[in-house]
């Protein structure tokens, strides 16, 4: 049995047939084990956000196998997918995604919502979901009363109260200043290093992609080069 | 995930939209109000009909002179008047009925300086019986008053306030064209039957509007009232046998009179004004049916504003089951929204269309229950489609939506 969370094997995703073929995905192998913080970087048009969508459970390759946890899901059908996100995966993404008009309390709840979790202990655990990502005190506020920095952690509070196996982050500074950028990094580090929580983010900043342990970097469809960001970014 | 925090998702996204979703369900409103007040208006219509022809008696009959088939052309050949006689003899060779031979004229009633025109019936004391006529002062008239011909009357409430005021008119005498009468009695108030005052009529005996006004010893109508429903079939065939034989029809001859009967006519009236009902009903349920529109409209709307929140539902682990839900729980909750809304309307517009047309306001709870049923139904038919849109929607194109 692999003890790897992801296990992407000859995995291509084509859009369009004939003369407009594009391959987003060309046979891709990557592996990413538990506790990795691993920072998917790359030009636009590259492949990276497709694979993202593929290893968030969001998408399913056109061909080849994509095993998580030791699950074979490129043959699962929606629901099945939906089912498999709501119990092993948290998203975080470059906007936030809250829902508008909606406590930051109400957010959290939400992926307890769908898993059939009664009043009381969904909001126990949201309340201690907002308090670790240190925002406890704005359980009641809306997504418009709360800055860029703040929206981002609720959205990672709402990732995190599942207790998800895999953290999936796309671009979640990318409408963040310097200074809320290095705040949710710090956050994102701390799970990764205290929780042992496995995270997978894509980024295009350097900076930010530092704070990872790991880097692969994607041109045209495919990985071309994989190591410590340092090593990566060189 | 339960139907409690379905439900809650739903009031939700309606109070988050309050002024969009009031114009929304403002369709249903209109259109279960319009439905509820139609049908009931036509029910209230029914039961006003059912309830005059039921004040003139159930059990009676009226023998009416007719035509003799149909000439050329279609013109009607008139045919012989009935007579007091035919009445007598109605009296008594058929058992178990009262009768009373009625005759009938207009005039204007002239007393002091004022005048006012009013119908003038004459028949016998049994008349009074067979329509159940009571008069609440004065008296009506006496049998020796009846056989002489003497001119009395009994006069209906209407006159009483046009002619007399506030005046007491008992004793008074009224002059109807070249003859005159002498009021004895005042009439209870009857209102009106099928547009016609009953109250605005003077009474007086047979004889005397015979002689004194029309000239003639013909009379207009008899009056057949059986002393029990059961008997009602055997009278009315003794009775057209009868009137058969005296007027000498024989064989395979049409009637040249007619009998009316006013439990036939209640039932046919009753079908006529349930067939109007039903039209004002569908007619109104199209107004319900373009407000279903409305609401399928608002939520494919809704459905597509809200593409980037279905995106994060279905990432968070919504099924496409759960999301279909979601929308179509709402688009419910909207039509019935609505629907207690028209329920509401339409019973305050029901009073008031009543108390105007002075039809007996009564509310039948099946109606007010179909009307909401089908408010409900209305958000199932026509929420699907939208919410079948949200369900199927992609994720990962659903997120990237601006």
């Amino acid at each position: 049995m692999s003890e790897h969370i992801i296990q992407l094997d000859k995995v291509f995703k084509i859009y369009g047939k004939g003369n407009t073929e594009v391959r987003a995905l060309d046979g891709v192998d990557l592996q990413i084990d538990a506790g990795e913080f691993v920072a998917v970087m790359g030009p636009s048009g590259s492949g990276k956000s497709t694979c993202m969508n593929i290893i968030g459970c969001l998408d399913v390759p056109t061909s080849g196998a994509y095993r998580f946890c030791g699950l074979d899901v490129s043959k699962f059908d929606r629901d099945e997918l939906a089912l498999l996100r709501r119990k092993y995966l948290g998203f975080v993404f470059q906007s936030f995604n809250l829902m508008a008009r909606t406590s930051a309390l109400d957010n959290v709840e939400l992926p307890l919502v769908y898993q059939g979790v009664g009043k009381a202990e969904r909001r126990k655990r949201a309340l201690a979901a907002l308090d670790s990502v240190g925002l406890a005190d704005r359980a009641h506020h809306t997504p418009s009363q709360l800055s860029g920095g703040q929206q981002q952690r609720v959205a990672i509070a709402r990732a995190l109260v599942s207790n998800p196996t895999l953290l999936v982050a796309d671009e979640p500074t990318g409408n963040l200043d310097t200074t809320t950028t290095q705040e949710v990094m710090t956050l994102l580090e701390d799970l990764n290093r205290d929780q042992g929580l496995t995270i997978v983010m894509v980024t295009h900043e350097p900076d930010v992609a530092l704070h990872a342990k790991r880097a692969v970097w994607f041109v045209d469809g495919d990985v071309r080069k994989d190591g410590t960001p340092e090593e990566v970014l060189k | 995930m339960s139907y409690f925090d379905v439900f809650r998702m739903a009031l939700g996204a309606i109070f988050n939209n309050a002024v969009r979703s009031i114009l929304t369900a403002l369709g249903i409103v209109i259109g279960v109000a319009s439905v509820i007040a139609m049908v009931h208006l036509g029910q209230a219509a029914t039961l006003s009909v059912t309830q005059q022809i039921e004040s003139m008696g159930s059990n009676l009959l009226i023998v009416q002179s007719g035509t003799r088939g149909r000439g050329p052309g279609g013109t009607r050949q008139s045919s012989e008047s009935l007579t007091g006689a035919d009445a007598v003899a109605i009296r008594n060779e058929i058992d178990g009925v009262t009768v009373a031979p009625v005759v009938s004229s207009n005039a204007t009633l002239v007393w002091s300086a004022k005048n006012y025109p009013a119908a003038i019936y004459g028949t016998t004391l049994d008349f009074f019986k067979i329509r159940n006529w009571q008069v609440t002062s004065g008296r009506i008239m006496e049998e020796s008053e009846m056989s002489t011909g003497r001119s009395v009357c009994v006069i209906g409430t209407t006159i009483v306030t046009e002619v007399f005021g506030t005046q007491d008119p008992l004793g008074a005498t009224l002059r109807l064209g070249r003859t005159s009468c002498q009021v004895v009695g005042v009439m209870d108030s009857k209102g009106a039957t099928f547009g016609e005052d009953l109250d605005n009529t003077v009474i007086m005996p047979l004889k005397t509007v015979q002689q004194r006004i029309l000239g003639s010893t013909d009379v207009k109508q008899i009056y057949v009232s059986a002393d029990d429903a059961a008997i009602l079939p055997r009278v009315r065939t003794e009775l057209e046998s009868l009137m058969r034989q005296r007027r000498g029809i024989t064989g395979k001859k049409e009637d040249d009179f007619n009998i009316r009967d006013m439990a036939e006519m209640a039932a046919a009236l009753k079908g006529t004004t349930a067939t109007l009902t039903m039209l004002l009903g569908a007619i109104a349920a199209v107004s319900l049916l373009v407000g279903g529109i409305g609401i399928m409209n608002i939520m494919l709307v809704s459905v597509t504003e809200r593409t980037r929140e279905i995106g994060i539902r279905i990432a968070i682990g919504a099924t496409v089951r759960d999301v279909l839900t979601q929308f179509l729980v709402e688009a419910i909750t909207l039509s019935m929204l609505g629907g207690l809304l028209g329920v509401a309307l339409g019973i305050v517009g029901t009073y008031f269309a009543t108390k105007q047309m002075n039809l007996p306001f009564v509310l039948t709870p099946e109606v007010m229950l179909i009307g909401f049923g089908f408010s409900v139904l209305i958000g199932v038919v026509f929420g699907f489609v939208p919410a079948r849109k949200a369900a199927q929607m992609n994720p990962v194109e659903a997120l990237r939506h601006e």
